[in-house]
């Protein structure tokens, strides 16, 4: 007698699918709820994509009002007649906007603010609007009258109202309407000096172009037939030579393309997360699910079924399930989308207007279904290896344990898979290898500590415990505990959202620290030398303690080592980067080296005769490196028309995070004080209302000096830093409420795997109380641990981050943080009870007539 | 008389298990042949081995040595698929907790073997074989709302269906009251008779023991007896 021949030679066959159909007939609701698991993630995934999408359809469309040109020139000082000529020979519609900073004065409430003051004179921008509120005032700037737009939220944050009167520099502008945008300008960019636009011809009026003034002239073309790319690599050697800095929408459009692809992969990152927490959660799940399943898969083999077959059917309720889940996420996710837009609002250039992506959800449903089955499949392998002996001996069987190579390549592939996606969501090798190492390490600790929990639970539980505690205790390590499962969803959504906290509070607290002690507090600059004394004056009526007090002059790199700089920049074996040889120095002079810097080669030379050159200066030790110079090395400096050469006697470290004027070339005293110069002053005032008199005193005589006190670059900080919270917050929610559905799927998993012990010990007499006392028992223990771990892993994550990205000492604020981990403690418990409600209530009986087989 | 055809052959069959680091033997050197349309019991107490050797007789496991030869086929042979294809064509299983699948209905649990060999609307003929288990009204009942006898009942109709040529019947009544079990083997006989299967039960219970053709009794993994019902007895149990 021969074997008979395989009745269905396909797994896929009618019957595995009627199957899948049939068996699932109790479980939908509670593995529709599993489905949940991953709608968040692919949501996010769906939301993140199309707002990509619709980027760069605005970008695209809106190309031009992103400059408000076709082309755009700026310079650092007034352009030369060089340049003057070559802007006539490019031709076309010219307008031209100088801008610089300074302090704003609201006479009305005597407040100061350092703002952007930008003269645009008729034309600009060519491409968009200045849009304001009245609509339409812009045109006003043209007017001949002394009149102003102020950015909005300045006018929010003073108080101001129309027609009120603002004073710059020497001028009182009339106020005639608020700035809401400004071209491919977003509304972040305005926090740190929120703009203030006056006609043109008032710039010079103001006084506040002086020396050592930080003045961006900038001249913007229309040239609607010209071919702007090929004009400026045509021209490209005498804006060199002119030393101007050139913006075309092209390049415009590219540079936002980046930074909107780096948010993107940020926030896609952040929503993979998501992903992946819902996959653990699915894992789990159909874990759970498969080893109730077990006699059936048992009985099924034993009337005949293959492994393949049975497999079959519940590979098949995992695609249904993940399928559901991936449409829901998709609908949900386009629900979001609308929302996005509106989260970062402030940090978006254009507008951005919603439209369904369909290759956006295609995306985000291949990889969230992709990610749905793999992490499915895993704990679904096992079931091929179900022994049909299981029907005879199930408590024997299920506990062999057989290693299977197609597990390991699952793994394999897995990781690959999440490796893959890190990679090509960052578009950097080393960067996606990083975020996957950090992730497989925070899982493998995760994992790591719930293994040792649940063996420490077995070997060193309390005996003198009450019975019910070490009931919960002795739970984590039970056959089916939930240990793992929920270490890992809930350590890892407490590792993220900590590490944000701890984060930003320690750059806040970084910032904050910066003034206190005897750190100044209050930065006055741009003070001309014939103003100096007067100003000190003022410093010493207020009893301000001066910590620095120093000249600077500007200047640029004429030659390094002797090769001029222009040979430098466009020579074959270029030397330095373009940054460190175009840009204007701002040096100073003195004889001892200040605070915060220290001598790390060469010597220095306090002082020297004017007479002989070359003079030994001293360079930051960075800026040695970009220009790839060493001491001893020569460097010739023009300083504002006459050049000098130098010699680079000494390299310094320098503490760039000090809150004081910082140099990257330092001469010594006896040489530059001839030279044109101004001055900056630091010094500490006791309290803001001191320091606010101080700078109204000091503004009012002199209208070009500006000022910088700590409060405004705390509370600069403080806004900036709540703004991007904000929006990764938003984006956390995913992994938080991802992290509740897969909590919520865990602690109902696991009221199946306990019910018929609670039944029995009902049985055996134990009273709701005690039921209920073993369940709160479990879930904070498991609460408790989770989030502790969690609160380790993003301690030693924020340190990192701290102390490699940021350079600056991790300060957690570790109080608060555990108010957080209790509240999770606290919901753990509070949806372990919320779902056990039933067994604790019903009679015994009853409940075991209803559940078996119920899942 | 002419010989009988071998359904089941077994020789030197040993089965082995380790538990930590003590080796259990659970059967040893056992053999013997059932033909044709024989009822065979196998009683022993517990922890003989009984349930162990109905499982490598039925392929549902394989032995530390030894051979099974199940119509003609050596089960040591095959691989798992091989061997669920010969379940499928070849066995019938009762087990004394029923194993139905909880999520499907009775007829639907009838109708699995069938199906599983890919053959269509045999839904008919489950509800035929259900009927004569007296099942005709429960037929879409889930094994939760039968009782333990109809469960058992479902069961049988399941184990019938595919016409095995023999049919393992593990305990099919430890499970069951008196008269319910009174009832359920009467049913086992009367399908056994029809269909003309052989028969293979293991159970404690002598007086089911004594209503097969032959007993084979099993006591420390080991055949201690392999006698034949008397003649008497035999024809007024077939009859």
């Amino acid at each position: 007698m021969t074997i008979p021949p395989p009745a269905a030679k396909r797994i896929w066959n009618a019957w595995v699918w009627r199957m899948a159909w049939r068996e699932s007939r109790s479980s939908r609701k509670r593995l529709l709820l599993f489905t949940s698991s991953i709608v968040l993630g692919v949501a996010a995934l769906v939301a993140i994509s199309s707002l990509r999408e619709n980027l760069s359809r605005a970008i695209d469309q809106q190309a031009r009002t992103l400059l408000g040109a076709d082309l755009t020139i700026r310079s650092s000082s007034p352009f030369s007649n060089g340049a003057e000529a070559l802007f006539t020979e490019i031709g076309g519609e010219k307008s031209r906007v100088t801008s610089l900073s300074s302090m704003a004065f609201f006479p009305r409430n005597g407040k100061l603010r350092l703002v952007q003051v930008r003269a645009a004179a008729r034309g600009y921008p060519f491409y968009g609007e200045l849009e304001t509120q009245p609509e339409g005032v812009a045109i006003q700037l043209q007017s001949g009258q002394p009149v102003a737009l102020v950015d909005a939220g300045l006018m929010r944050q003073f108080g101001l109202n129309l027609e009120e009167e603002i004073r710059i520099g020497e001028v009182a502008f009339r106020v005639i309407g608020s700035l809401l945008s400004v071209p491919g300008e977003s509304l972040a960019f305005t926090i740190a000096a929120p703009r203030v636009f006056i006609p043109l011809g008032f710039m010079e009026q103001t006084g506040l172009i002086q020396v050592g003034s930080r003045v961006s002239y900038q001249i913007h073309f229309k040239l609607p037939e010209t071919d702007v790319e090929q004009l400026v690599s045509d021209e490209e050697a005498r804006l060199e030579e002119e030393r101007l800095r050139v913006d075309t929408v092209e390049r415009r459009k590219r540079s936002l393309g980046r930074a909107m692809a780096n948010l993107y992969r940020f926030l896609n990152l952040v929503g993979f997360i998501a992903l992946l927490l819902g996959g653990i959660g699915i894992a789990s799940t159909i874990h759970l699910y498969i080893q109730q399943k077990l006699p059936t898969a048992a009985v099924l083999r034993c009337l005949g079924a293959t492994s393949k077959q049975v497999l079959g059917i519940y590979a098949i309720q995992a695609l249904a399930m993940g399928s559901i889940g991936t449409l829901t996420g998709c609908l949900i996710g386009l629900g979001v989308q609308m929302l996005l837009p509106q989260v970062l609002a402030d940090f978006l250039p254009l507008e951005v207007e919603f439209a369904v992506s369909l290759s956006a959800i295609a995306k985000a449903s291949l990889i969230g279904l992709g990610f749905a089955l793999l992490f499915a499949l895993l704990p679904l392998l096992p079931i091929r290896k179900a022994s049909p002996l299981l029907v005879l001996r199930a408590a024997f069987e299920s506990v062999r344990q057989q290693s299977d190579p197609w597990q390991w390549a699952l793994k394999a592939l897995i990781a690959a898979a999440i490796l893959g996606f890190a990679i090509t969501q960052t578009s950097r090798l080393w960067f996606g290898v990083w975020f996957f190492v950090g992730l497989a390490t925070a899982f493998g600790l995760l994992c790591g500590v719930a293994h040792g929990i649940s063996l420490a639970a077995r070997r060193f539980l309390p005996r003198g415990w009450p019975f019910v505690w070490r009931q919960g205790l002795a739970n984590l390590y039970r056959p089916n505990n939930q240990t793992l499962v929920l270490m890992t969803a809930l350590g890892l959504g407490t590792f993220l959202l900590t590490t944000l906290y701890f984060v930003q509070g320690t750059l806040l607290s970084h910032a904050a620290l910066t003034g206190l002690e005897d750190n100044p507090n209050l930065v006055l600059f741009d003070i001309q030398s014939d103003q100096i004394e007067k100003v000190r004056a003022i410093l010493a009526r207020y009893e301000i303690d001066t910590q620095m007090d120093v000249p600077m002059v500007s200047m640029r790199l004429a030659s390094v080592a002797g090769q001029s700089v222009d040979e430098l920049r466009s020579g074959p074996g270029r030397r330095g980067s373009r940054w460190a040889l175009s840009r204007e120095y701002r040096s100073s002079y003195r004889e001892q080296l200040g605070e915060g810097e220290k001598l790390v080669s060469g010597e220095w030379t306090g002082r020297f005769s004017g007479l002989t050159e070359p003079v030994p200066i001293s360079l930051e030790e960075g800026l040695a490196r970009d220009l790839n110079v060493q001491v001893g090395d020569s460097l010739v400096f023009d300083i504002q028309g006459i050049e000098m050469e130098c010699r680079i006697g000494s390299l310094r470290q320098v503490d760039w995070e000090r809150v004081q004027p910082n140099f990257l070339a330092l001469f010594p005293a006896g040489v530059l004080e001839d030279a044109p110069q101004f001055h900056v002053i630091t010094g500490r005032t006791e309290s803001a209302s001191v320091s606010a008199d101080l700078q109204l005193e000091v503004i009012e005589q002199f209208p070009n000096i500006s000022a910088v006190d700590l409060s405004l670059v705390l509370s600069i900080v403080e806004t900036i830093l709540d703004k991007v919270s904000f929006v990764i917050q938003f984006m956390a929610l995913f992994s938080i409420l991802t992290g509740l559905v897969v909590l919520v799927g865990a602690v109902l998993t696991s009221r199946y795997q306990r019910m018929r012990e609670t039944v029995l010990l009902r049985t055996l007499g134990a009273s709701s109380r005690q039921i209920m006392t073993i369940l709160v028992a479990e879930y904070f223990f498991l609460g408790m641990f989770a989030t502790l771990t969690g609160l380790c892993l993003a301690l030693a994550g924020s340190w990192a981050l701290a102390h490699f990205v940021f350079e600056s000492e991790l300060n957690p604020q570790i109080l608060p943080a555990s108010g957080s981990i209790l509240l999770i403690v606290g919901l753990t418990i509070l949806i372990g009870i919320f779902n056990s409600r039933g067994t604790v209530r019903r009679p015994p009986l009853e409940v075991l007539r209803d559940e078996p087989g119920a899942f | 008389m002419t010989k009988e055809e071998t359904v089941l052959e077994v020789d030197g069959l040993t089965q082995t298990y380790r538990s930590g680091e003590r080796t259990l033997t659970v059967l040893q050197d056992v053999s013997f042949r059932v033909t044709s349309g024989e009822r065979l019991a196998i009683v022993g107490p517990s922890g003989s081995g009984k349930t162990t050797l109905l499982g490598l007789c039925a392929g549902l496991d394989r032995p530390s040595s030894g051979r099974v030869s199940l119509k003609g086929i050596s089960l040591g042979d095959l691989n798992e698929e091989e061997l669920a294809r010969v379940r499928n064509q070849h066995v019938g299983f009762v087990f004394q907790t029923f194993q139905l699948i909880p999520t499907l209905t009775a007829l639907e649990n009838v109708m699995v073997p069938m199906e599983l060999r890919g053959v269509r609307n045999v839904g008919k003929q489950a509800a035929e074989l259900l009927g004569q288990a007296g099942l005709g009204d429960r037929l879409d009942h889930y094994p939760a709302q039968l009782s333990g006898g109809e469960q058992q009942r479902t069961a049988l109709a399941r184990a019938f269906i595919n016409q095995p040529s023999i049919l393992f019947a593990d305990e099919p009544t430890g499970n069951l009251d008196a008269e319910t079990s009174e009832f359920i083997d009467d049913l086992i006989f009367e399908l056994n008779k029809a269909h003309g299967t052989t028969l293979m039960l293991v159970t404690h219970d002598l007086e089911l023991a004594e209503r097969t053709d032959r007993i084979l009794k099993i006591k420390g993994g080991r055949i201690v007896s392999d006698e034949p019902m008397a003649s008497g007895i035999k024809s007024l149990v077939r009859s």
